[in-house]
């Protein structure tokens, strides 16, 4: 395996009023191409923080974000964005589609970033959309899916520019035990076939258990735990 | 999909929303295109070139020595003069008010050539002194027709023998070639006038003349009013523009306020827009994180948000002119008997489509820069 992300040194800290808050102090880790990880951990423990520094979309107080030979803490936020656009898909714990597009056209968005011509964009859609098993609701809204196809679309959304990577925050937090696991299978599926490589903030267990690591972020470090 | 598709699809994806906002730029906008018609017409009405108007200095109402006629006609630069009578028509009733002059009918078409007839009843008119000219918009509005009888009063004038109205028959029917002020007014013959009215007959309302070239304007104008300086009734000439102009203000400074109710009317509109978008891009802080976590960037976020204002702005502002359309021309019927139609120029088209983009880049700036500023952190815990 070789490493996609090294994370170095890595410090967060917020200051709130006078209070200075520390999250993390000189964290280091490294995540291999198709590792799919489950970062738990109590509440306040900087889980979402970590995942925002992996997705570029916060930055380190000190410390490094390599992602394949590319310091993407150091980039400004125009290359910031085409990085994201480019590597990373992200999947939300309440799903962050627009409400008034239809799920094929909330997927088709991170392609509107590229230059593919309108009919590859739309076998892009199609394609995804089969992967997570959700084609035959490609033109219903968001208002008219359940939680579990509005998570799918999600992860549509997430893999159609085909990323490197998958951030999930708490991508099953707010589904019940069964649409959440076929949502985890779904997630351990593009791991596995796709070699898509994983980063998964949860507080359950259970959709811990679908992963092939599990690191507990407390108190700045993490304690490493593999899955069978 | 496209860009464009995100546009619209927010834009209305509050319909109510939408729709009052549209409404509103629609009615700036059908203010802007109807009253900026008249207020151009106002400010620019139809004249001559070469077509000067001699009026007592004191004002329009007051008279003017007959005598006068025969002393202008030998000013130098004046190739052809003729004089006119407000007389304050009206048919039946005094609310069916008739812009009615009386004049000399033959310098009359000769200081105005571009008023048509077939040569018959041209003939007919000036050979009569009991026929009348109605301009074509007038005719239509009553329903007149060549040779009915007309009994027309006056709001101003008597008649000297006690009867109420002067009866005239319909001679001629004419219309103008250009867009000329009056020109649908009904003549009657001064003469005719002058013998029945029970007073001011003996005087005359204003003189209109013809210079030999436009460049001769000015010194035929002080040429005119030198002469009768100092006299019971001193004159003030200027150019039919000018002369039009000063008829149309006596109903006041209509230009300052049709420009004022514009001007509100604008203000209040941008400060309802403007607070409306900020509020509509503040509801979807969360949707614009998530466009710039796919990786959508600052700038495009901020155009698409101004994009949005500009676009609402253009399809607002579209819709109002077309309704100013509508009204005006719905309106030309009831104006046109006096003035010629009153309509939105290519330059108030013009000037109104780049108003409208200014307008949706000053209402989509405040929120554009908010979209264009928040943090995707930000947007999430704000969200």
């Amino acid at each position: 395996m070789t490493a996609l992300y090294t994370l170095t040194d890595l410090s967060k800290r917020y200051t709130r009023g006078r209070e200075s808050i520390t999250i993390f102090e000189e964290l280091n880790m490294t995540i291999e191409q198709g590792e799919f990880i489950a970062i738990m951990g109590p509440s306040g423990s900087g889980k979402t923080t970590l995942l925002n520094l992996l997705g570029g979309i916060d930055r380190p107080s000190t410390g490094s974000v390599e992602c394949e030979g590319v310091r993407v803490d150091k980039l400004s936020e125009g290359n910031l964005a085409r990085w994201r656009s480019a590597n990373v898909g992200f999947i939300f714990q309440f799903y962050n589609l627009m409400e008034t597009l239809s799920a094929a056209q909330n997927v088709e968005l991170p392609l509107l970033l590229t230059n593919l011509p309108a009919k590859e964009r739309k076998r892009r859609v199609r394609t995804a959309l089969e992967i997570v098993g959700i084609e035959d609701r490609a033109g219903h809204r968001p208002a008219q899916l359940s939680g579990g196809q509005q998570q799918r679309v999600g992860i549509a959304r997430a893999i159609v520019a085909d990323p490197k990577v998958l951030l999930a925050d708490e991508p099953t937090g707010d589904l019940d035990r069964s649409t959440a696991d076929e949502v985890l299978e779904t997630l351990q599926l593009l791991n596995k076939e796709m070699n898509k490589t994983i980063v998964m903030v949860t507080h359950d267990p259970a959709a811990a258990g679908y992963a092939s690591k599990e690191l507990h972020l407390d108190k700045g470090r993490f304690v490493a735990k593999e899955n069978a | 999909m496209n860009r464009l598709t995100l546009v619209r699809k927010n834009l209305f994806r509050k319909k109510t929303r939408s729709t009052l906002m549209l409404l509103s730029i629609a009615i700036a906008f059908l203010l802007y295109g109807a009253l900026g018609a008249f207020n151009q017409f106002w400010e620019d009405p139809p004249q001559a070139p070469t077509r000067l108007v001699t009026l007592n200095k004191i004002n329009f109402t007051q008279p003017l020595p007959y005598a006068y006629y025969n002393r202008l006609q030998s000013v130098d630069g004046i190739v052809a003069a003729s004089h006119a009578n407000w007389f304050g028509g009206y048919f039946r009733e005094p609310t069916n008010v008739v812009t009615t002059f009386a004049v000399e009918p033959e310098s009359w078409f000769t200081v105005y050539p571009e008023f048509d007839m077939p040569a018959d009843q041209r003939a007919r008119f000036i050979s009569d002194r009991t026929c009348m000219a109605a301009g074509a918009p007038i005719a239509e509005q009553y329903g007149w027709s060549v040779g009915d009888r007309i009994p027309l009063q006056s709001n101003i004038f008597t008649r000297a023998d006690g009867a109420e109205a002067w009866q005239l028959e319909v001679c001629a029917i004419y219309t103008s070639t250009a867009d000329t002020a009056g020109a649908g007014a009904v003549l009657l013959h001064y003469e005719l006038f002058r013998e029945t009215a029970s007073f001011g007959g003996n005087s005359l309302g204003w003189f209109v003349l013809l210079t030999e070239d436009a460049a001769l304007n000015e010194s035929v104008s002080r040429g005119i009013d030198d002469m009768f300086a100092n006299s019971s009734a001193e004159t003030e000439t200027s150019t039919e523009a000018a002369f039009n102009q000063a008829f149309l203000e006596q109903f006041g400074d209509i230009a300052t306020i049709l420009s004022l109710v514009i001007g509100a009317a604008f203000v209040s509109i941008l400060i309802i827009v403007g607070t409306t978008m900020v509020l509509s891009i503040t509801e979807r802080t969360k949707e614009i994180g998530v466009l710039k976590t796919l990786g959508f960037r600052n700038n495009a976020v901020f155009g698409m948000v101004l994009a949005e204002s500009v676009f609402l702005s253009l399809l607002g502002g579209l819709i109002g002119l077309g309704l100013a359309a509508g009204l005006l021309a719905g309106a030309e019927a009831g104006l046109g008997d006096a003035f010629p139609p009153i309509v939105m120029t290519v330059e108030i088209i013009g000037s109104a489509i780049a108003l409208m983009l200014v307008f949706g880049l000053i209402t989509g700036l405040i929120p554009a820069a908010s979209a264009l500023r928040l943090k995707i952190i930000d947007a999430f815990s704000k969200g």
